[in-house]
């Protein structure tokens, strides 16, 4: 189904009912109330939640790829059935974003399609190696709560489906960087060896954390726009601040040192000053050139491509059963 | 974050609904507390030897099927893929623990899982090798889910209280997984003419293997009450089988027992309940005990 333009263009010349429409949006938006599927609302509202909701299912999606990579060698079996269901909750995190974007007109398959083209963005975290076993445990504490910090807020979301699905979903998110975080517990009361692993996977996923929440505020082109519209609740830099203030008192705990010498705690803010990440690395990754991005696509391609047989046979048996019995395909 | 969002953020964090969740997957034993004492009259020895024979069966079939995620034509079948792969781990560890409990040894479901060798390990050959496409997955897991089916659900009845509970539980999921699998087959079998040859090349390579799944081992036969003789599984299997490939249109290579069982293959002897297994046993546990291997001493 293509995506339906605004009401307005089915109703010519009523220049009444398209004002009336765009005042009862603007009234729902100002009121802090949700805009369902039915209402009317402007087509570049639509548009830019159909980018946001695709773009977060995507990243469902691939995100499966980095960790699942790891369930044939889960060190042990709770570890391997917490890592499974985990990977499992992300296809589930995906079919139902899928869901909320055919809400607003988009298609599954149209944006599996965009996405394997390369046409669609999905998180770039997914694009950093997981080296070791440790790396597991920091997804989960640092990628999954990092996630966290970008999601709460959506699930105050103006549209309705988006900020349904949030509120499921960030709940088993915070399962998962509660388990995350206990592997790198267990992990730190081990041996030596297991101890360096850990801090090799927090040096190497915390600047890449830093920078999901996006580019500097300044350099962040549609905030205003989306955060006008409830689509967005805090610009990239105050969810950051929130993530590296949350991060470093469960890093002490943890016995860790995050790889930032410039992190000290500003009394007079409230809050820890930190470095910039290197937002060079971030643009290249971006643009698709990061260490896994190649892989990932590939993966996901390949998976569709090679399931295209077995989709075709499912339609084909479909429409026999409903030419044989009668039953709907 | 603003002071809303923070309280939100805290009543995730702290949310005390774990029940969902997969089993073995949280912070507390499962089995904790549960009696493990042998019936009188049994022999620990051979309840521990059929507990994992059991689970090995089930870990390996697991191992293989969690192989496919990511990699699975639709979202709708990754969960499901996902949800047997638990299943059969979940499985897997419950029998474990019975043997563990069960021949006083004092090890755990890990030794079990990551510090045996291929010739250890008593699994069926039918569960060892890897699927070349996702006909050979679903035709593989029909046949194996029809199987262990047939099995757990005469288990229900075993003299041991504890395999019998783990027996119901596992019934309910093979059906799931039988059923799954099986309309696969069928939609494969009768959906394009395509997916009809490559689901019946998937039936024609694994059948050779189907007869060493009615083989009674030595503890099967010596456990009469407490474990199932496969041999009784055998109609019930044959029966439903039957009717899938009926129905997916597909023609059955031969009877199961028609002298098939390919002893070279698997080095002869009986096959993976004696320890004798295909190539692709000690690949598979090459794999999947790499770290845990790499890191003696450590906790996980």
């Amino acid at each position: 189904m293509p995506a339906p333009s605004s009401h307005v263009a089915e109703v010519p010349g009523d220049e009444n009912t398209a004002g009336d429409e765009r005042a009862h949006f603007d009234s729902l938006i100002a009121r802090e109330q949700r805009i369902e599927p039915r209402d009317w609302m402007p087509d570049e509202y639509r548009a830019t939640l159909i980018r946001q909701v695709a773009q977060h299912a995507h990243s469902e999606i691939i995100g499966m790829q980095p960790e699942g990579m790891w369930i044939t060698r889960a060190p042990s079996l709770r570890r391997k059935a917490i890592l499974l269901a985990k990977v499992q909750d992300e296809a589930g995190h995906g079919m139902y974003l899928y869901s909320a974007a055919e809400t607003l007109g988009a298609d599954r398959a149209d944006l599996t399609a965009k996405l394997i083209a390369g046409r669609q963005k999905y998180s770039s975290i997914f694009n950093y190696p997981t080296l070791t076993y440790a790396d597991v445990g920091v997804i989960g504490w640092l990628v999954d709560g990092a996630a966290i910090c970008n999601q709460v807020p959506l699930c105050r979301s103006s549209y309705g489906p988006y900020a349904r699905a949030m509120v499921r979903i960030c709940k088993e998110e915070s399962f998962h960087q509660r388990q995350g975080y206990e592997l790198l517990l267990t992990m730190m009361a081990g041996t030596p060896g297991q101890r360096e692993m850990v801090q090799d996977a927090v040096d190497r996923w915390w600047w890449p954390s830093l920078m999901m929440f996006g580019p500097p505020d300044e350099s962040s082109p549609n905030t205003a726009r989306s955060m006008a519209w409830g689509v967005k609740r805090h610009t990239n830099d105050e969810l950051r601040q929130s993530f590296v203030d949350m991060s470093v008192p469960q890093a002490d705990r943890l016995g860790v040192t995050l790889p930032d010498t410039g992190l000290s705690w500003n009394g007079e803010r409230g809050s820890y000053d930190f470095s910039e990440p290197d937002w060079a690395e971030f643009a290249q990754v971006v643009a698709g050139n990061g260490p896994c991005n190649a892989a990932r696509l590939a993966r996901r391609r390949e998976a569709h491509e090679n399931g295209e047989w077995v989709r075709a046979a499912a339609v084909a048996h479909a429409t026999k059963r409903a030419a044989r019995g009668g039953e709907r395909p | 974050m603003t002071g809303h969002d923070v309280t939100v953020y805290e009543s995730l964090a702290n949310s005390g609904d774990d029940r969902r969740w997969a089993f073995g997957t949280g912070f507390e034993d499962p089995l904790a507390g549960v009696d493990m004492s042998v019936p009188s009259g049994v022999d620990g020895a051979d309840l521990a030897a059929y507990a994992t024979m059991l689970g090995d069966d089930a870990l390996i079939a697991s191992q293989r099927v969690a192989e496919w995620i990511t990699r699975l034509p639709e979202l709708e079948v990754e969960t499901a893929i996902a949800n047997v792969a638990l299943d059969l781990l979940g499985q897997a560890r419950m029998l474990f623990a019975r043997a563990c409990g069960a021949d006083g040894s004092g090890r755990g479901e890990d030794d079990l899982a990551y510090l045996r060798d291929a010739h250890d390990w008593h699994n069926v050959c039918f569960v060892e090798g890897p699927d070349a496409d996702f006909a050979g997955l679903v035709m593989r897991l029909a046949l194996f889910a029809t199987w262990r089916l047939a099995v757990f659900s005469r288990l229900r009845d075993s003299t041991d209280p504890i395999l019998a509970a783990i027996a119901a539980k596992a019934a309910k999921e093979l059906t799931y997984h039988r059923d799954f699998a099986a309309q696969w087959v069928v939609s494969l079998g009768d959906g394009t003419e395509h997916s009809h040859q490559r689901v019946q090349a998937a039936l024609d390579a694994l059948w050779p293997l189907v007869e060493e799944l009615f083989l009674s081992s030595p503890v099967e036969r010596r456990l009469q009450a407490v474990a199932v003789d496969p041999v009784m599984a055998r109609e019930e299997f044959e029966d439903v089988v039957g009717r899938i490939l009926e129905a997916a249109t597909l023609r059955c290579p031969g009877p199961p027992g028609g002298g098939q069982h390919d002893g070279g293959q698997h080095g002869g002897g009986q096959g993976g309940r004696d320890g004798k297994h295909s190539e692709h046993l000690a690949a598979l546990l090459d794999e999947m005990q790499s770290v845990a291997r790499a890191h003696p001493g450590a906790t996980w």
